[in-house]
């Protein structure tokens, strides 16, 4: 079987650690890009979170006149209204009114308004009015699960390696969740609870990676009880590279058809995965190993477990 | 360890074809599923696909305790005035109500009077003569669960009055309604109805005064001025009614729409004890007028011609056909104890319901094709055998969906998609891991179980970390962000099955049937 060859490198000896300031300033300027960008422009909310109205109107009679429902629904005096174009046939569009001010009540007067002022002619396919009281919880509830996410993952990883490990995964999470929050500040992409469902997502995935390299880490720090801690995690990404890239290929495919093919409302989700799945590949090996290098593994309970192993097995299984 | 137990084997022959049957029923028409016994149902599509309204709605719980003191301070009044004691200043001031007693020496008596009113109640004298009466936090909270109770008993009799198919009604945290109803284009008749407190009483006017005077501000104690339902010429726009509740609305049995002179009314019968009271109203006080009052609104106020004794009436008022319609479906399913608020609303149409089943389904297709055809080329058939423990394994994901009652929902959809790009990952470990051991020189029964053995550690932390984040999506997210952690659950619970001993049994078999000496991996 030779195309695995082709396809799967193995006893590669690429010294990924050498190159790792070069990482960290990537690193760094991806934080602090995201956090200025952050700070500065903000998110595009959409409605789950600032509240307002949705309306997804596909007219009847032919392409939608873009320029006379602006006209209409700007005199309404409901404050920023955007439409948007979308679809092959001109005949969706996607109606975005802010938040109204006052309760719930004044959201629902809205929308009759919008569809009264469109009249005729116009279906509706998506209507979604999410009042004040609602966005300002589930903007509550997103933070909560992300943040929650983040110290339920470092613990088990602490609780299954070191707390080196358990560090290192939380901060290479934490930078992939960082960046993707940066992301979709920067293009302003529409960011809803689709966007924290991926941004979950994305931190599970990229921890299972991260867990991936570790475990080979632990594993060679009982198997190889002299080598160096920079070589041991060189050889742990080299030795995981050919699975990496192969995994990295399937969810990439896959993440690939969804974005393409999966249709409108899917789309700022499987844009988000896309960059998780990069950011988080490069994060398990640029962030989440090389700060290893900086702890000191070999000392209390790891080394006393590498001893114990060793004299079990009578010595490395390599020859 | 590559020699199974046959009760394994019978274990994971079980399970599969279990999730065979289970997923089976996804391939019938809707038709035909209906006639299916309900375990063999297909999966129940969210309201993002199969189109429908979801609607958030809150009780006012601040105006049932409002309503709650404001009848403390009806009884109150009624109680002093039955027994002649003077009071003053009586009135409802932030959670309590305090009254005055004029009279020192009537005070004590008085004390144990309003004592009597309300036992949850508690009633502090002070040295002025102040009496101050407060509910405990309990009657409160009590009284509040019993109004949010009720609210959903309301709620669902309305949406059942109206006909909607397989709707849900679900309470939701402390005070909110959670109504999903699958089909429904345009939500905005039941928001319109379920906007409706439809709280119906009858008071006599208040003919002591003329709706002029007490529009500047001069309303008798013990009445008020309430506005009058419709705007029409020759009809007053205020009237002055008296507080107090000849008969309620909640003493109704039945209501229809109906006709009266050619024109749309509402026709009501009263139960036995609302008869009584109707009736004795009507004979003390023929003469006078009788305002319908329908949410602090007067439908109308005709005059008491003769005591009404049958118990049954008309309302007539200006009303449509629908609107006719409508008040007596209000007044067939009862009141709400307080107003609802709608605090969110979603609704798909089911035409863009379907195009996103289409959009899921070409997707997870077009997926499924592309991860199968790169396993092939990398590792040949066991990256066929690879990809038959993933077709296993959307198998037990769509029955375990099914069988659960679980909801699919286009994030769902994308949770499916995702899970086999995620699943694969796990024989990708494996198959290197025995590569790795199969070059260090194993044999290759010992390749393969090392292989296994070895990744299986690697493979569960993996899938641990991804749960524990779909575990706080399913904590926190709502509707459809549940769904699509279900989905993730469920593949990933899924995928250590089939990942792991399925596809492993499958190896061996084939590795023995083949007799071969060492593993294509190169």
């Amino acid at each position: 079987m030779q195309l695995i060859d082709r396809f799967l490198p193995h006893g590669t000896h690429y010294d990924f650690i050498r190159y790792r300031w070069v990482a960290f300033c990537v690193t760094a300027v991806l934080i602090l890009g995201s956090f200025t960008s952050i700070a500065v422009k903000g998110f595009n909310f959409g409605i789950d979170f600032a509240g307002g109205i949705l309306v997804e109107a596909q007219s009847t009679t032919g392409p939608a006149d873009l320029h006379a429902m602006r006209a209409t629904l700007g005199h309404l005096g409901l404050g920023e209204v955007s439409l948007q174009e979308f679809g092959t046939t001109g005949r969706d569009v996607m109606i975005r009114v802010q938040r109204q001010d006052g309760d719930e009540k004044a959201q629902m007067s809205a929308l009759t308004k919008v569809k009264a002022s469109l009249g005729e002619g116009y279906t509706y396919r998506r209507v979604e009015i999410v009042g004040p009281k609602v966005g300002g919880e589930l903007v509550r509830d997103g933070v909560w699960a992300v943040v929650l996410a983040l110290a339920a993952i470092a613990m088990y990883v602490w609780f299954r390696f070191e707390w080196q490990f358990g560090v290192g995964a939380l901060v290479s999470t934490f930078h992939d969740v960082i960046t993707t929050f940066g992301l979709f500040s920067i293009t302003g992409l529409e960011f809803n609870l689709t966007t924290v469902a991926a941004i979950l997502t994305i931190a599970g995935y990229s921890v299972n990676d991260t867990v991936v390299e570790y475990d080979r880490v632990r594993e060679n720090l009982r198997k190889f009880k002299s080598m160096s801690l920079y070589d041991l995690l060189n050889l742990a990404v080299n030795e995981t590279l050919a699975r990496t890239i192969l995994t990295v290929s399937t969810v990439f495919v896959t993440v690939l058809a969804l974005l393409f093919v999966g249709g409108e409302v899917l789309r700022g989700f499987s844009i988000a995965m896309l960059w998780g799945l990069i950011i988080g590949t490069f994060s398990s090996i640029y962030v989440a190993m090389p700060m290893l290098i900086y702890f000191n593994l070999r000392t209390g309970k790891a080394a006393e477990e590498a001893e114990t192993a060793e004299s079990a097995e009578g010595g490395p299984a390599t020859p | 360890m590559n020699h199974f137990p046959k009760w394994k084997i019978a274990l994971v022959a079980i399970i599969s074809m279990l999730g065979v049957i289970f997923a089976s029923p996804n391939m019938l028409s809707r038709e035909r599923a209906d006639q299916m016994p309900h375990w063999f149902q297909p999966v129940s599509l969210g309201l993002d696909l199969q189109g429908g309204s979801y609607l958030l709605l809150e009780v006012d719980t601040a105006y049932v305790f409002r309503e709650q003191l404001s009848s403390l301070v009806e009884g109150v009044r009624t109680v002093l005035r039955k027994e002649k004691v003077k009071y003053s200043d009586l009135g409802a001031k932030g959670d309590l109500v305090s009254v005055r007693i004029i009279e020192a020496e009537e005070r004590a008596k008085a004390r144990e009077l309003l004592r009597k009113i309300d036992s949850s109640a508690s009633v502090d004298a002070k040295d002025d003569g102040t009496m101050v009466l407060k509910y405990s936090d309990v009657a409160v909270k009590a009284r509040k669960a019993a109004a949010i109770e009720q609210s959903l008993e309301i709620v669902r009799r309305r949406i059942d009055e109206l006909g909607t198919r397989e709707p849900s009604i679900q309470r939701q945290g402390e005070d909110r309604i959670v109504v999903q109803l699958p089909g429904v284009k345009d939500p905005d008749r039941i928001k319109a109805l379920l906007g409706k407190t439809a709280k119906l009483t009858f008071h006599l006017l208040d003919d002591s005064t003329s709706a002029d005077e007490a529009a500047k501000g001069r309303v008798p104690p013990g009445s008020m001025l309430l506005p009058s339902a419709e705007k029409e010429r020759g009809m007053p726009e205020t009237y002055v009614v008296r507080k107090r509740i000849e008969v309620g609305g909640d003493m109704l049995v039945d209501s229809k729409a109906t006709y009266n002179e050619g024109r749309p009314v509402v026709s009501f019968r009263f139960n036995a004890a609302g008869a009584k009271k109707f009736g004795d109203a009507t004979r003390e006080n023929a003469g006078k007028f009788l305002a319908i009052v329908l949410d602090d609104k007067v439908i109308s106020a005709p005059r008491i011609n003769e005591p009404i004794l049958g118990g049954s009436g008309i309302i007539s008022g200006s009303f449509s056909v629908q609107q006719a319609q409508d008040l007596s479906l209000l007044l067939r399913a009862g009141a709400l104890p307080a107003p609802l608020q709608v605090l969110e609303e979603r609704t798909v149409g089911p035409d863009l319901g379907a195009d996103s089943i289409q959009a899921g389904a070409v997707a997870s297709l077009l997926g499924l094709a592309l991860v199968v055809v790169l396993m092939i080329i990398v590792y040949g058939t066991l990256g066929a055998l690879a990809d038959l423990a993933m077709v296993l394994n959307l198998i037990l994901l769509l029955a375990s969906l099914s069988a659960l009652g679980a909801t699919l929902t286009l994030p769902g959809i994308a949770g499916v998609v995702l899970t086999m790009g995620m699943a694969v990952d796990a024989n990708v470990l494996i198959y290197e891991r025995m590569r790795e051991e199969q070059r260090n020189g194993r044999s290759i029964m010992s390749a393969i179980q090392a292989g296994y053995d070895r990744a299986f550690g690697t493979i569960f932390d993996a899938h641990v970390t991804t749960l524990v984040a779909a575990a706080l999506l399913f904590q926190f997210g709502s509707g459809p962000i549940r769904g699509f952690a279900v989905t993730l659950t469920l593949g990933l619970l899924a995928s250590l099955f089939t990942a792991v001993l399925v596809n492993r049994i499958m190896v061996v078999s084939w590795v023995r049937w083949r007799r071969l000496k060492s593993l294509p991996l190169a």
